[in-house]
């Protein structure tokens, strides 16, 4: 390897951009392709599928085996409301290799007894969602139920691209709610990607179904499965 | 401003580009395919320096002294390596992988320009 294309993966990588390195076995030869390059390869659906699957490869190419070296960041989960659900949630998207961040102003909710060991922010999204850093590589949920903490929220994880941005609240309580994002001048094709209801359709009931409808949601936008929209 | 997710201390692609950038000749081994029990997944580095010093792991200590001799040689000639291990293998009683796995690792070295 090229001491610049470490030092580029390296940068990349610093960044939270996802890249692959390919690698020719036979010969040696060796390129970093970034994520918004993808398109325009060759192979690009394989490449494409190993940069979704998160996982490193040997694939059969042209010029014999190729090693594709997929470098993606760690993804966070970002949860707006100290609930009930988060509760639920905060574990389980850790145990499936989330960095998991709770934000509720609410000091009634934001408590430590109800969120141990997991990291809590008792502030306003406007405050503590920059120095978080939502990205593309973020899943988000709005679960507060209140407009005045959800909505700004979620117009900033649609700014940030983030992979996935899902809303508590009934078809109603949206149809609201995008009309609101409408009126601050969020566009309709951002506001087209957020999940309401949030979750996948498992008819659950209870806080921790929903937190699990609501992950395996986020998992299909992260791995591209056939839930993914 | 981003937090880098990766630990730059015990990140082995961070760790080879800066004892590249100290002037030492370095290799870098990367476990490229595993079958059955491998205990170290694809995708895991080891950097090795000429004089044989190195950092991470590609098989949990099995098969690390074998990587870092050849990853010497690699340092010296220049040329690129696949290697092999498993239980199939002839060596694989000296330098074999314990858990019944196979695993192949590329071995590469740091070129600069």
């Amino acid at each position: 390897m090229e001491l610049g294309l470490l030092a580029a993966l390296n940068e990349e990588r610093s960044q939270r951009r996802a890249v692959l390195v390919v690698t020719e076995l036979a010969s040696g030869a060796q390129r970093l392709i970034r994520e918004a390059d993808i398109d325009a390869e060759d192979e690009a659906d394989a490449l494409r599928a190993a940069l979704l699957s998160g996982r490193s490869r040997v694939q059969p190419g042209e010029a014999g085996e190729r090693f594709v070296a997929v470098h993606v960041p760690a993804p966070k989960f970002v949860v707006v409301g100290a609930v009930h659900i988060s509760q639920a949630l905060a574990p389980m998207a850790i145990a499936a290799g989330f960095d998991v961040t709770i934000v509720d102003p609410r000091t009634a909710f934001a408590t430590a007894e109800r969120f141990a060991g997991l990291r809590l922010i008792a502030e306003w999204p406007d405050e503590a969602l920059p120095a978080i850093g939502l990205d593309r590589w973020t899943a988000f949920a709005a679960l507060t139920h209140d407009p005045k903490i959800d909505d700004d929220a979620i117009a900033a994880a649609l700014n940030a691209g983030c992979f996935y941005v899902g809303a508590l609240g009934s078809r109603k309580t949206h149809a609201k709610r995008l009309e609101r994002l409408a009126e601050c001048g969020v566009n309709e094709r951002d506001t087209a990607r957020i999940h309401a209801p949030i979750g996948l359709d498992i008819g659950a009931q209870s806080p921790a179904e929903i937190a699990v409808a609501v992950l395996a949601e986020a998992i299909a936008a992260l791995r591209g499965g056939q839930h993914a929209r | 401003m981003p937090k880098p997710t990766h630990d730059p201390k015990g990140d082995i692609l961070a760790i080879a580009e800066r004892w590249a950038g100290e002037g030492r000749d370095v290799a870098l081994a990367t476990v490229i395919e595993t079958w059955g029990s491998a205990p170290r997944p694809v995708g895991s580095h080891l950097v090795i320096d000429a004089e044989g010093a190195f950092m991470g792991s590609v098989s949990g200590g099995c098969v690390e002294g074998a990587v870092v001799t050849e990853a010497v040689d690699v340092i010296a000639g220049g040329d690129p390596k696949v290697l092999e291990f498993g239980v199939a293998d002839e060596t694989a009683w000296e330098v074999g992988l314990s858990c019944g796995g196979r695993i192949r690792v590329y071995v590469e070295k740091l070129t600069r320009g």
